[in-house]
């Protein structure tokens, strides 16, 4: 495979690219191997009857999920979505378009689930599942982030994250699984976090963050694990435990609960509130690495769950967790359950809990980056939209200087990183890096306007993603950070 | 009764019910498949009532697709519109008496002829003009405007070529209604206009036509946002969680 990444110029204003055909065809990512697979209960390669096993699958997938059923009959091919879609905008492959994205399967489905694709397949676009359609399936369905910027503008609402997802399942199970989704899953399963860090390990690293806080504050500001009674269990992404920056993000969340006084606690059970059991479209999987927060809870006897800074998990927790592991009747009701970590502090703000020194902020000029599946697939506080008031009104109680990008490219219109959906791959860096213009575009606009020299954001993959991008634009990569790096940076601690 | 008086009263009623079981089979299925998991697109209303607002302003002003492209918006909110101002129009003849705002919307009902066939030719100019719409646009994307523009021209051309004798016309469809068959008078205009609408209420619900029920259906827009206070459970999830314990 090429590994040229290139990243396309940046513009002065957004411009429509002219179609690349097959561009992005042989961009494929790395194929898990077979113990991967069998790990999670797939076939572990290509089986002999992969196409009727696929079709069987398709009509089992029809008969669960109705959004699959009608989205995939609802299209009229209106084209009101085709641009976008920020890997259409970054690499011009018009099957990066989303609606050609769902007509790769689409067109299998009138095939062999029409009336009209039976008998007019010319007619109505319908085609046999060759291993040609196979391999588009495999490149372009391993080509969208699941992000659903198309389905706010579809006009029934046709969202082709959940097209990806049931192509991705169909894959699996005929043995043609993705290594980057599917080797994390494995090591959830086996070891309790994405990044396969054992207990142990994560109570060294734990302890070695305190000594950091010690030294940066003077103070003993504790982050405990696996503490029977606290009364939070905090579930955060794994990445929050040695990536930077998302480490910064952690310091904050265990300076807000020191100076609130909450008691809390991580899990070494429930050490990960990543699930790439949605990239991959499978329930069972999705819910196998949910349980082990409800596990994780019951365990030690927390009142209140709480999720750190990551999109897609807060997805899963909010919209998934109570159907995938509920009921939580045994928590405390008077606090939502789940609740973001913004939700705690944007309260504890209000309440006058806790308190801030913005100037110490006073070196950034702040915007703030809508991660997709926050924005569009979930909420926060008790109204529709909370979920961009709340980041915004904690970035504006912590700092001084705090500027929007263009409003086309914010709030549930956002544009992805470029990195979500389980594409957060070395070997996808190219798509990656195309796929992130839109978004260092409207980045470009602020920094050359306002003088913004950091994006606040409340993803891990966003961190992770912007982190490696950012250079290949020409911008510092340390210029992405959490919402909580900023609380940390200017709470005020020790006593009042 | 002349031949074409059967061979239409034959061709509507089987269209009508091709149609009509195709349409009931489909939605059928649309309501009874489950959607196991919750995901409106977000913000979303938080209460029924403001999903049925929200699913109102999307079917009456085609709110996503305002926000997304205002040209498709336009020509597309131009031709719906029109198109439901000509078929109430077209209630005068079914209707006796006429209801008095079929009555009234009657002139109306002309533009909206016009405005219709306006509409769907700029669609389908946009076919071929836009690069990224002529890539994802299939043989039936044309006929399927081909033909709605043919039904458009057709009955365009009884108001305003060659009349034909729509006190006869009435009487042949309140005859179909009352099993009642009348003659249909001979007008190759209306013959053309018939066998068309014929063959668009027949390919209904197995074409992309079937946006139009599935636009209720879609959970992106017709789920409420209160995954938190309300534990959602479709079926067969319920069976799985079962089976666990
Ligand atoms: S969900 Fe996002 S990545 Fe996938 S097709 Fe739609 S816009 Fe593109
Ligand atoms: S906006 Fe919706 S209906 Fe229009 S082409 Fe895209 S997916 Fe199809």
């Amino acid at each position: 495979m090429a590994a040229t990444v290139t990243a396309p110029p940046l513009k002065p204003y957004p411009v429509i690219p002219i179609l690349e055909v097959g561009a992005m065809g042989k961009t494929k990512t790395f194929p898990a191997n077979a113990p991967m697979q069998q790990a999670l209960g797939f076939p572990g390669e290509l089986v002999e009857d992969w196409h009727d096993k696929a079709i069987f699958k398709l009509g089992e997938l029809l008969g669960k999920y109705r959004s699959l059923k009608v989205y995939l009959d609802a299209c009229v091919h209106c084209g009101a979505c085709t641009d976008k879609c920020h890997y259409f905008l970054g690499t011009g492959d018009p099957k990066n378009m989303p609606v050609a994205r769902q007509d790769l399967l689409r067109k299998v489905y009138r095939r062999h689930f029409t009336w009209s694709g039976k008998w007019f397949p010319k007619l109505v676009g319908a085609e046999d599942l060759t291993k040609e359609v196979l391999d588009d399936w495999y490149s372009y369905f391993n080509q969208c982030s699941e992000c659903r910027r198309c389905s706010v503008f579809c006009p029934y609402g046709i969202d082709t994250a959940e097209i990806t997802m049931a192509a991705r399942e169909i894959m699996d199970s005929i043995g043609l699984g993705a290594k980057y989704t599917n080797e994390i899953i494995g090591k959830v399963h086996k070891v309790g976090n994405n990044l396969g860090l054992p207990g142990p390990a994560l109570a060294d690293t734990l302890s070695s963050i305190e000594e950091d806080l010690k030294e940066e504050t003077g103070l003993d500001i504790r982050l405990p694990v696996d503490e029977k009674g606290a009364e939070v269990l905090l579930v955060t992404p794994s990445a929050d435990f040695f990536a930077e920056p998302h480490v910064y993000s952690l310091m904050g969340y265990a300076k807000v609960f020191h100076a609130a006084g909450i008691s809390w606690t991580l899990s070494t059970h429930a050490s990960e509130a990543g699930n790439f059991g949605l990239f991959i479209g499978n329930y069972g999987q999705m819910q196998k690495i949910a349980t082990r927060v409800r596990e994780g809870i019951l365990d030690l006897g927390a009142k209140r769950l709480v999720v750190g800074e990551c999109g897609h998990a807060w997805r899963v927790a909010y919209n998934f967790w109570n159907t995938l592991i509920g009921p939580f009747d045994f928590l405390d009701p008077n606090y939502p359950v789940p609740q973001h970590i913004c939700e705690l502090t944007y309260d504890l703000i209000q309440r006058g809990a806790i308190s801030f020194d913005k100037s110490a902020n006073d070196r950034y000029v702040v915007t703030f980056h809508d991660s997709c599946n926050v924005a569009r697939a979930s909420r926060m506080g008790g109204m529709p939209g909370g979920q961009f008031e709340i980041p915004r009104a904690i970035v504006r109680a912590v700092a001084n200087k705090f500027v929007e990008m263009n409003p086309e490219t914010i709030r549930e219109k956002t544009f992805c990183c470029g990195g979500g959906g389980g594409l957060l791959t070395d070997d996808l860096l190219d798509l990656r890096v195309k796929g992130a213009l839109p978004r260092m575009e409207a980045l470009q606009a602020v920094v050359e306007s306002d003088g913004v020299n950091f994006m606040a954001t409340i993803c891990a993959i966003c961190k992770a993603q912007f982190s490696k991008v950012l250079p290949y634009y020409k911008f510092n990569m340390s210029m992405v950070g959490g919402v909580h790096q900023l609380v940390g940076n200017a709470i005020r601690l020790g006593p009042k | 009764m002349t031949p074409a008086t059967v061979f239409f009263a034959l061709l509507l009623y089987a269209a009508a019910l091709l149609g009509a079981a195709g349409l009931v089979w489909r939605i059928r299925d649309y309501a009874r498949t489950p959607a196991p998991l919750k995901i409106p697109t977000t913000p979303a209303p938080t209460t029924t009532g403001g999903v049925v607002l929200r699913m109102l302003r999307e079917v009456t002003l085609f709110e996503s697709l305002f926000r997304a492209n205002l040209w498709i918006w336009l020509f597309g909110w131009m031709f719906h519109v029109a198109l439901a101002l000509v078929l109430a129009r077209h209630l005068r003849y079914f209707t006796q008496p006429v209801w008095f705002w079929v009555e009234w919307i009657q002139p109306f009902g002309m533009y909206g002829g016009l405005a219709m066939v306006a509409g769907l030719a700029a669609l389908w100019a946009r076919r071929f003009l836009v690069e990224r719409i002529r890539y994802i646009s299939t043989p039936s994307d044309h006929l399927m405007l081909a033909l709605l523009l043919g039904i458009g021209i057709s009955g365009l051309s009884m108001k305003f070529l060659a009349h034909t004798d729509i006190i006869a016309v009435k009487e042949f469809a309140l005859g179909l209604i009352l099993f009642d068959w009348q003659p249909l008078p001979v007008h190759p205009g209306l013959f053309v206009h018939l066998f068309l609408v014929a063959v668009l209420i027949a390919i209904f619900p197995y074409s992309k036509l079937l946006h139009a029920p599935g636009v209720f259906f879609s959970p992106g827009r017709n789920q409420s946002d209160n995954p938190r206070e309300q534990r959602h459970l479709a079926p067969w999830a319920a069976a799985l969680d079962k089976a666990k314990v």
